[in-house]
């Protein structure tokens, strides 16, 4: 791997930003060098909320994800806008829980995760972000397990480390799923 | 040497600042800095620093003023409508040759303008900053890691020359993340200088912090004093980073977050045999004159991509003495050029098009 | 030869410009005394304002600071903050402090900063030539007054001290003059204590001196000092507006 571009996409409040930065700070932890962008402003305020996540083995020109090689939509206004942007060969991660839609191109490789619902039959609720996050991780495995629970332990505030084993819990789901 | 962390722009220039020893903050809030203040505001009560939300921008750089008039490391952050109406402050304190920092995270404009990414403060930065004869040094960080070594430079530089120093940053480069690592923290110097307005201690005459002067021949010659610094800064200062420029056909000039862009697309571009290479300045003023110039002969033609109507385009065609055509790719109103599009004009550049 | 008066150590020795009559001088002298007799000129930082007193750190003989129009309130605050060991006085015309000055004056206030206010209240712009100031009189005629003033067209005058004496953060706001030798000892008592209360670090504190402009009002100064017992003192009567004494530290 020498470039991964990785958009996150969904609603506010749905945990898409602090994804990209437990996948971010994992690229940290690996070595790799990264950069994380959020789209900021009233979207973040319970609009559409969207990130854009580098890793690389090079120093990052455009930290801006235009085409991604991996897509994750949480709803299904972000996949309407992003899904023709994923570059040729690259992955879209949808949760199926939340969007019902199939995608109808046949160049690129499309995960439906029901993160929602494997997150909520785990009983944390609200948690498919993870879910999804531990998808991701088995499908580019662009850094170690280790430092992947690493980049999550960087990426929790102290204030919340009790939140710390549901997230791991719903990591490793992803992972299995 | 710190550990690495991540941080975003905004927060890094304010961990930068403390870090260089600043512990004086006067700001208003304006998106997309905010969290330079926000930070500020939980970090200064607990080392002894002063974070004060002024009232306007209006009175936030006149605090600046009040501070560093005094003598300490003083800052202030805002975002473009913000740098407009603190120009009457810059001017004082560029006039009372009083060192401070000035942290503009730009956003689109004019007016009210929008609150995503923009470069279009440019031409206010480095050329009008304030009414009357005066320039600050103006830095252009393209990295949250440059954002940080540059802060520090900047409360350098304003010392050593007694100017007024900005660090030019843009919506993108502030609310992004990239690891960073911050410098072993400098103790803040809050000793008198002798220059300053902190009390005589009946130990010497007193000293007046002021830019009035009535009496033309003197503010004259004020002001060529003045420009006899800038000179210095102009011979010394000038920075910039050359990136594949030694066998390059076409030059891009960019600086910030459309340096960036730039760099992807050169990338891009080398893959395909076309001889692209950029000069990012990191000084706008002084514009880094010297390290475009080199390449006056040996580049066939010049493009600069900005995120602004091509604000920078003239400060090229006079570097380079207009000897190569100078041509002009950028986005305005809070859009961000993509890779894609920069790529292309790249190409189209390569092709002979103008 | 005995020395029978002496002008303040605070004071330094250059003229003041100021015209006949005008009662800076005064105010300017009861400050440096005042700084004198507390001992505190050497750790004493001054903010001139925009106005016809600008000049004023050319006479007073502790640090100086020369601010934009109106923001002295805010250029105090940031050397009182960055130093609070220093005293630190801001010296203010009515233009300054009650017109383009307001938002600064009000904030400043309202802070509580730990500042002493000098405010000149000539009802005129005296530096200009005589326009409008936010002070002046109902019916009052200046150069953009010419019919007088209309409230109805240019708005009502600005009681600086009865407005300041709502915020919280005000420890002393006190109006006064120097139309006679009894009202100038009074003044220099009421400078003294915003000082003091300064010292102690009591908060915002603005002394109003009510004062002539005998260039711009176009009279004599006697005249001027009448014009301003007839006319200014029944408007902005003298007084103390807020003081908290020895309430709060």
């Amino acid at each position: 791997m020498t470039d991964l571009n990785i958009l996150f996409a969904g609603f506010g409040g749905q945990g898409v930003l602090f994804s990209g930065k437990v996948i971010a700070y994992a690229g940290m932890m690996e070595g790799k060098e990264i950069s994380w962008l959020p789209s900021y402003g009233p979207e973040m305020r319970g609009g559409t909320a969207n990130c854009s996540v580098c890793i690389s083995d090079n120093k990052i020109g455009s930290p801006l994800v235009t085409n991604p090689d991996i897509l994750v939509a949480m709803n299904l206004p972000s996949l309407d806008k992003f899904v023709n942007e994923v570059v040729p060969g690259g992955t879209i991660i949808l949760d199926s829980t939340l969007i019902e839609k199939k995608v109808e191109r046949d160049d690129v490789n499309v995960i439906y995760l029901p993160a929602s619902k494997l997150a909520e039959d785990a009983g944390v609720k609200g948690a498919a972000n993870m879910v999804i996050v531990g998808r991701l991780w088995r499908e580019t495995k662009f850094c170690s397990e280790e430092n992947l629970d690493k980049g999550l332990l960087k990426s929790i505030p102290p204030k919340k480390i009790d939140l710390l084993d549901k997230n791991r819990k719903m990591i490793k789901t992803g992972i299995e799923s | 040497m710190g550990e690495k962390v991540l941080m975003k722009g905004n927060e890094a220039i304010a961990e930068a600042a403390i870090a260089a020893g600043c512990r004086h903050f006067f700001g208003y809030p304006i998106t997309p800095q905010t969290e330079v203040a926000a930070y500020m505001s939980k970090r200064m009560p607990k080392i002894g620093g002063v974070y004060l939300q002024g009232e306007s921008e209006v009175a936030s750089i006149n605090m600046v003023l009040g501070a560093a008039a005094s003598g300490v490391r003083a800052m202030t952050s805002t975002s473009s409508p913000g740098i407009s109406l603190m120009s009457e402050g810059i001017s004082y304190i560029a006039g009372s040759d009083v060192p401070c920092l000035i942290v503009n995270v730009q956003r689109g404009g004019p007016g009210l303008g929008g609150i995503q990414p923009s470069q279009s403060d440019y031409n206010q930065a480095t050329k009008a900053s304030g009414h009357g004869d005066f320039h600050m040094i103006v830095f252009a960080p393209s990295t949250v890691q440059e954002t940080v070594d540059l802060i520090s430079d900047a409360f350098d530089l304003g010392d050593k020359y007694r100017v007024p120093t900005m660090v030019l940053s843009d919506g993108m480069l502030g609310q992004m993340m990239e690891p960073v690592v911050l410098p072993e923290p400098k103790d803040p110097n809050n000793d008198c200088k002798e220059w300053a307005a902190c009390g005589h201690k009946d130990k010497r005459k007193h000293n007046v912090i002021n830019s009035l002067n009535t009496d033309p021949p003197t503010l004259e010659r004020l002001n060529f004093e003045r420009f006899e610094r800038y000179a210095k800064i102009i011979e010394n200062e000038q920075r910039a980073e050359e990136y594949l420029c030694d066998d390059a056909d076409i030059i891009i000039v960019a600086f910030g977050a459309s340096s960036r862009v730039s760099r992807s697309a050169i990338d891009k571009a080398r893959k395909e045999g076309i001889k692209v290479g950029m000069v990012r300045p990191i000084t706008l003023w002084p514009f880094p004159e010297k390290f475009i110039k080199k390449y006056a002969d040996s580049a066939k033609r010049f493009l600069t991509v900005e995120m602004n109507m091509g604000q920078m385009v003239n400060d090229v065609k006079l570097a380079i003495e207009c000897k190569k055509p100078v041509s002009f790719y950028g986005r305005t109103g809070g859009m961000i050029p993509t890779t894609k599009e920069v790529y292309e004009q790249i190409v189209k550049l390569n092709g002979g098009e103008q | 030869m005995k020395v029978m008066g002496e002008k303040p150590k605070a004071l330094t020795d250059a003229p003041f410009h100021y015209c006949p009559g005008c009662t800076h001088g005064i105010v300017h002298r009861l400050v440096a005394e005042v700084i004198d007799e507390l001992g505190i000129e050497g750790k004493t930082v001054g903010v001139a304002s925009v106005g016809c007193s600008v000049y004023s750190y050319n006479y007073f003989a502790c640090d100086m600071v020369q601010a934009p129009h109106g923001r002295a309130p805010a250029v105090a605050t940031g050397v009182k903050r960055a130093r609070p060991d220093n005293v630190v006085f801001t010296y203010q015309g009515d233009g300054d402090l009650a017109a383009i000055g307001a938002g600064e004056t009000v904030h400043a206030a309202a802070r509580g900063e730990n500042i002493v206010a000098i405010f000149i209240n000539n009802a005129i712009y005296g530096m200009t030539g005589g326009q409008m100031a936010p002070t002046t009189l109902p019916g009052q005629v200046t150069q953009t007054t010419p019919y007088g003033r209309d409230v109805k067209v240019a708005g009502n005058p600005i009681r600086v001290c009865e407005m300041l004496s709502s915020l919280d953060g005000v420890a002393l706001a006190q109006r006064v003059t120097v139309d006679c030798v009894k009202n100038v000892k009074a003044a220099k008592k009421a400078i003294k204590k915003a000082f003091e209360y300064q010292l102690a670090g009591k908060g915002y504190c603005i002394i109003e001196v009510v004062s002539t402009c005998p260039t711009n009002w176009g009279m004599a100064p006697t005249d001027a000092l009448q014009w301003l017992r007839d006319n200014m003192l029944p408007y902005y009567p003298l007084g103390v507006y807020k003081d908290i004494g020895e309430a709060k530290e």
